[in-house]
C-alpha cells in the first residue's frame, strides 16, 4: 500500500526538530517520516479484524508534535516503529461500507481477556493494556506498527474500533468524529451542573470543538474562548462561544464577565472549569490566573514538558486534570455533535499523500492561514 | 502687541505645514488652496499675577469681598481643577498654589481653622503626590496633607458624599459632603478652554456618578454644539441647573476664575508655536535636531520627555466672586485669546494630535483618548457650526499605538477589548455597556485606593466624540497603527496624501480642506 511511514531514526529525529524551529512541521522534510509506495499492508492480526481503505484522515496536534520532534519521551514504551500515523480516519470496509475508527488499542483489539477494569467499564482510553497483548505496543492505530495507520491507503482495525458512518454524514464530517469524541469526553469530564463559566484557551480543532460540546450541554454553562486568529474567533461564536476574546485578554474577560476583582494577576473568583487545549507553559499559566476556587482545569491538548508556579493550584485549589480519548460509548455524542453543527465545514484542506510535506506545514500553521483542519484525502489514491 | 489668529490660504510658495503626531511632528505638504487656521499669539501676561488675585478676591463680582465671607469659628473647603489642568501642567508656581495662597492668607487673617482642601478629581483618577506638590506648592502641601487636611473627592464613598435632591428636570444633585456642608467652598479654577468653570466647576467636580450621568451622556453631547459654546451646551444647562440647585439649597460658593494666555512650550521648543514660513534658522535647527532625536528614542523615553515638559503659560485674568458672573467675564477672555474667525466650513478638516490630553498627564495616550481629544476635543473648539461640514471628514495625525497605562485607566483597557470590538456607536455603547463597568467593583476599588480613573470614565471619552461621529462622514487617522484606528472604527492611512484621496472617496473630488494648526489650542468662530 501507499502508505507515510515513521521510523525510528535518531538523525532524522534530531533534524526534524531542528527544522521545525525555523518553520513549525518542517520536520516533514527532512525527518523519520517519509512516503513509501510499497509498504507491506498489515496483517490481520485474528478473529474480529477488519481491512479498512482510509478515505479521509485527518493530521492531529498529536501527529505534529511527533513529526516535528517535540513528543515526550513517555511515548517511547508506547508505541512501535516503523509506523503509519492517522488515528482520526473515516475509511471503508470490504463491503463497501464507511466506518470511522476509534483508534485506541485497548484490550479487546489486544485480544486480552479478561479485559482491564477501565476496560470492563468501557473506558477504553484508560485501558491498561496498550503496550501488551497480540499487537506491537502503540496507544492508538497510528501509533502502532501492528496495524498501519490512515495516512496509508489500507490498514486494519479490530471491530470493537469499527462506528458505522450514517449516510446522512459526509466524509468530512465523519473524520471530525474522533476529535468530536475527544472533546466531548473532556468536557463531560468536567462534571458541569449548569451556569458555570467555563473559559477554553485555545482555538484551533480541539478547542472549537470543545465549544461546541460546551453549547450542546443539556444545563447551559457561559463559553468564554481565548482564540488567536480572526476565523477561529468566527467559528467559536458559531458554535455557541458566548465571549470569544484574543488569548491576551482572556484574564481581564474573566473577571469581567465574573464581575470579580483581581489579585495580583489572578481573577479572584474565576471561572468554574478551564479547558486548555494548547497544553503550553503560557496556556497554562493563563488557565490558572483564571481558574477559581476549587475549578478544575482540563488539559486537552497534548502537553509537553511545561515551566509553571503551581502556587496558585495550591493556593486555590485547582484541580489540574488530563482528558485523554473517551469512553467507547462517547462516539454516539460525538456522532451526534458532528451532525447538529455539520462539522465536517472545519476540513479546511485536503491533500494527496504525494504532497504530504505541504499537507503537514498547512497543519502546523493552520491559525495562521486561516485553516481548522487538514486532511489527507486517499479516495483518489492509487494503492501502490 | 499679540497678533489675532487668522486663516491661511496655502499656495505653492507655502512651506510646509507642521502637524503634531503624538510624541513627534510631521511635516505635511497641503495642497494648494487649503486653509490653515492659526491661532492669535499669546496675550501678554499679567505682571502681578499676586496682586491681581488679591484685588480679585477684594473687589469680587456680585458678592461680597472675601475677606467679608471669612469668619471665625467657620467651615471653609477650598477645592481646586485636579491634574487635567493646565495642559501642559504650568511651570511652579502653579496658579492654584498662588491663589490658595492668598485665600489662606486671607482665612487665617479673620481666624478660620476648619480649612479643608479638596481636588475636585469628580471621576478623574487620584492625584499623585508630586502632582499635588506642583499644582499647590510645597508650603500649603506641607501644611495641610500630613494633618489628613487635604483630601481627593472621592465620589464613591457611601459617606462622603449628600445628596441634595433634584434639579427642576428631575437630575439628581448629589456633590462631596464636607463640601456641601460647608459654610463656604471657594473654588479655584485654571479656565484653559471656553468649557472650563462656572457652575461646572462644583456641579461637576464634585459630584457622583449619580448626578454626572445626567449630563455626561451621549443625548447631552449630541445636543451641545458644541460644549465649548455655553450657550448652546446642554452639557452646561445641565450644570448651570445642578449649579443654582445647590446654590438654592444653601451651599455659598465663591468661584474664583483664571486664564491663561496660550505660551505653551518652552523656548527649546518655540517653533512649535510659530508660522512656518516665520521660522529662523535657530528654529529650524531645533525642529530638526528635537524630531531627529524623538525619531531615535523609544517610546517610553519620548513620553518621558514630553510629559517633563513645564509650560510657560501665564496668567492673564483672574476674576472672583459669584459663579454666573465671574464665569461670563472669564469666558470673554477665554474667547479673545482663542478665537479666529472662520467663513464658511470645509469638507475636510486636518488636525494634528498631541501627546498629551486632559486624562493622560503623566500617563499614556491610549486610542480612546486619541479619539476623544480629536473628536471631542478639537472637532469642538468652534462657535457658530462645526469647521467640517456635516458628512465631512475629519483627518487625524497620531500614531494611535494600542497601548494603555494599567494604572490609570484600567477601565479603558475593558472597554477597547470588550466594548469597542462589540460596537461603536455611542448609544447603543451607552445601553449595553455603561451601567456594567460604572458599577464594576474593582473599577470603583482602583479609583478610590490607587489611581485609576473610574470605570465609566472611558464612556464619558467616547460620547464626548458623539457629536462629531453624528456629523462626520468619515474619520481617518494618518500614520496610526491600523489595528488600533480600525478598533476605533476609523480608516487608517499611511500618507496625508493617502487620506486626502481616501476622504474624497467620502466628498469628492477636490475638497475644500482646512487645517486647524496647533498648539497653542484655538477656537474657530465659523461664519
Amino acid at each position: 500500500v501507499r502508505a507515510l511511514v515513521f521510523e525510528r531514526s535518531v538523525p532524522r529525529y534530531a533534524a526534524a526538530m531542528l527544522a521545525s524551529r525555523l518553520s513549525p512541521g518542517g520536520g516533514a522534510r527532512v525527518g523519520p517520516l517519509r512516503l513509501a509506495t510499497d509498504h507491506d499492508e498489515p496483517e490481520l492480526p485474528g478473529g474480529g479484524w477488519r481491512r479498512v481503505r482510509p478515505r479521509l484522515s485527518g493530521i492531529c496536534g498529536s501527529d505534529l508534535a511527533t513529526i516535528d520532534g517535540h513528543s515526550s519521551r513517555y511515548f517511547e514504551p508506547i508505541v512501535s516503529f516503523p509506523f503509519v500515523p492517522g488515528h482520526e480516519v473515516v475509511g471503508t470496509l470490504d463491503d463497501g461500507s464507511r466506518v470511522v475508527i476509534e483508534p485506541v488499542l485497548a484490550c479487546a483489539a489486544r485480544g486480552i481477556d479478561p479485559p482491564c477494569p477501565p476496560c470492563a467499564a468501557g473506558d477504553n482510553g484508560g485501558c491498561h493494556n496498550i503496550a501488551f497483548g497480540h499487537l506491537e505496543p502503540g496507544l492508538q492505530t497510528g501509533f502502532c506498527e501492528s496495524t498501519g495507520g490512515g495516512w496509508s491507503t489500507g490498514m486494519v482495525a479490530h471491530q470493537s474500533q469499527i462506528h458505522p458512518v450514517p449516510g446522512d454524514l459526509s466524509d468530512e464530517d465523519a473524520v471530525m468524529v474522533e476529535p468530536a469524541a475527544c472533546a466531548v469526553h473532556a468536557v463531560s469530564s468536567l462534571g458541569l451542573t449548569g451556569g458555570e463559566t467555563v473559559a477554553v484557551i485555545g482555538a484551533g480543532t480541539l478547542g472549537l470543538l470543545c465549544v461546541a460540546a460546551l453549547a450542546a450541554l443539556p444545563d447551559a454553562v457561559r463559553v468564554m474562548v481565548a482564540a488567536k486568529h480572526p476565523h477561529q474567533r468566527d467559528w467559536a461564536r458559531k458554535l455557541g462561544a458566548e465571549v470569544v476574546v484574543d488569548p491576551g485578554e482572556l484574564t481581564r474577560a474573566v473577571r469581567r464577565h465574573r464581575g470579580a476583582m483581581f489579585t495580583g494577576s489572578s481573577v479572584a473568583g474565576g471561572a468554574e472549569a478551564i479547558v486548555d487545549c494548547v497544553g503550553s507553559s503560557d496556556s497554562l499559566r493563563s488557565a490558572l490566573e483564571v481558574a477559581g476556587h476549587r475549578a478544575t482545569i482540563a488539559l486537552v491538548g497534548m502537553p509537553g514538558s511545561v515551566q509553571l508556579d503551581l502556587t496558585p493550584l495550591w493556593h486555590r485549589e485547582i484541580r489540574l486534570a488530563g482528558a485523554y480519548a473517551y469512553r467507547h460509548d462517547t462516539f454516539p455524542a460525538a456522532f451526534d455533535l458532528v451532525r447538529r453543527h455539520g462539522l465536517g465545514q472545519l476540513v479546511s484542506a485536503t491533500y494527496p499523500l504525494d504532497r504530504y510535506a505541504d499537507a503537514v506545514a498547512h497543519a502546523a500553521a493552520a491559525g495562521r492561514r486561516g485553516a481548522v483542519k487538514i486532511a489527507f484525502d486517499l479516495r483518489d489514491e492509487r494503492p501502490h | 502687541m499679540p497678533r489675532p489668529g487668522f486663516v491661511l490660504e496655502v499656495d505653492r510658495s507655502t512651506p510646509p505645514t507642521l502637524f503634531w503626531h503624538g510624541e513627534g511632528f510631521r511635516l505635511e505638504k497641503l495642497p494648494t488652496g487649503s486653509r490653515v487656521v492659526y491661532p492669535p499669539e499669546p496675550h501678554e501676561a499679567l505682571d502681578d499675577p499676586r496682586g491681581a488675585i488679591r484685588h480679585a478676591l477684594a473687589n469680587p463680582l456680585g458678592t461680597d469681598p472675601l475677606a467679608a465671607l471669612l469668619k471665625p469659628g467657620m467651615k471653609l473647603t477650598i477645592c481646586f481643577d485636579d491634574v487635567s489642568l493646565p495642559l501642559p501642567p504650568m511651570q511652579a508656581p502653579d496658579i492654584r498654589q498662588m491663589v490658595i495662597e492668598e485665600v489662606l492668607d486671607l482665612a487665617a487673617q479673620a481666624g478660620v481653622d476648619d480649612v479643608v482642601l479638596i481636588a475636585a478629581l469628580a471621576l478623574h483618577r487620584r492625584m499623585h503626590d508630586h502632582e499635588l506638590r506642583h499644582a499647590l506648592g510645597k508650603r500649603v502641601y506641607d501644611a495641610f496633607a500630613p494633618h489628613g487636611l487635604l483630601l481627593q473627592h472621592d465620589a464613591e464613598d457611601p459617606d462622603g458624599m449628600l445628596h441634595l435632591g433634584t434639579t427642576d428636570q428631575g437630575e439628581d444633585v448629589e456633590m462631596n459632603k464636607r463640601a456641601a456642608t460647608s459654610d463656604l467652598i471657594v473654588y479655584v479654577n485654571i479656565n484653559l478652554v471656553a468649557m472650563d468653570g462656572g457652575h461646572k466647576s462644583v456641579a461637576t467636580g464634585l459630584a457622583s456618578y449619580r448626578s454626572l450621568r445626567h449630563h455626561h451622556n451621549v443625548r447631552t453631547m449630541q445636543h451641545s454644539k458644541s460644549f465649548m459654546d455655553q450657550h448652546r451646551s446642554e452639557l452646561h444647562s445641565s450644570n448651570w441647573r445642578m449649579g443654582r440647585h445647590i446654590a438654592a439649597q444653601g451651599v455659598k460658593v465663591f468661584q474664583i476664575e483664571t486664564t491663561l494666555n496660550t505660551d505653551t512650550f518652552p523656548p527649546q521648543m518655540s517653533f512649535l508655536q510659530k508660522r512656518e514660513w516665520e521660522w529662523t534658522a535657530r528654529d529650524r535647527a531645533a525642529f530638526v535636531a528635537v524630531s531627529r532625536s524623538l525619531e531615535r528614542a523609544p517610546d517610553r523615553l519620548k513620553r518621558s520627555i514630553f510629559h517633563s515638559v513645564k509650560a510657560p503659560h501665564r496668567m492673564t485674568s483672574v476674576h472672583a466672586g459669584e459663579v454666573e458672573a465671574v464665569h461670563a467675564a472669564t469666558t470673554e477672555r477665554v474667547y479673545a485669546q482663542q478665537l479666529v474667525s472662520v467663513e464658511g466650513q470645509t469638507d475636510v478638516l486636518t488636525m494634528g494630535l498631541p501627546y498629551i490630553s486632559p486624562y493622560n498627564v503623566n500617563s499614556t495616550m491610549n486610542p480612546i483618548l486619541v479619539s476623544c481629544l480629536g473628536l471631542g476635543y478639537f472637532f469642538n473648539l468652534y462657535r457658530g457650526k462645526p469647521l467640517v461640514r456635516q458628512g465631512g471628514v475629519v483627518i487625524m495625525s497620531h500614531p494611535t499605538p494600542w497601548a494603555f497605562n494599567p494604572v490609570h485607566h484600567p477601565s479603558y483597557i475593558d472597554f477597547f477589548e470588550q466594548v469597542l470590538a462589540d460596537t461603536t456607536d455611542p448609544v447603543e455603547i451607552e445601553a449595553k455597556y455603561e451601567q456594567q463597568y460604572a458599577t464594576d467593583p474593582w473599577y470603583i476599588h482602583l479609583y478610590r485606593t490607587g489611581h485609576a480613573y473610574h470605570g465609566v470614565h472611558p464612556f464619558y471619552m467616547w460620547y464626548w466624540t458623539a457629536h462629531a461621529l453624528q456629523h462626520v462622514g468619515a474619520v481617518i487617522v494618518v500614520g496610526g497603527e491600523p489595528r488600533s484606528v480600525r478598533r476605533l472604527g476609523f480608516k487608517p492611512a499611511s500618507t496625508m496624501a493617502d487620506a486626502l484621496a481616501m476622504a474624497e472617496d467620502v466628498v469628492g473630488r477636490d475638497p475644500s480642506i482646512t487645517h486647524v494648526h496647533t498648539p497653542p489650542l484655538l477656537m474657530a468662530d465659523v461664519t
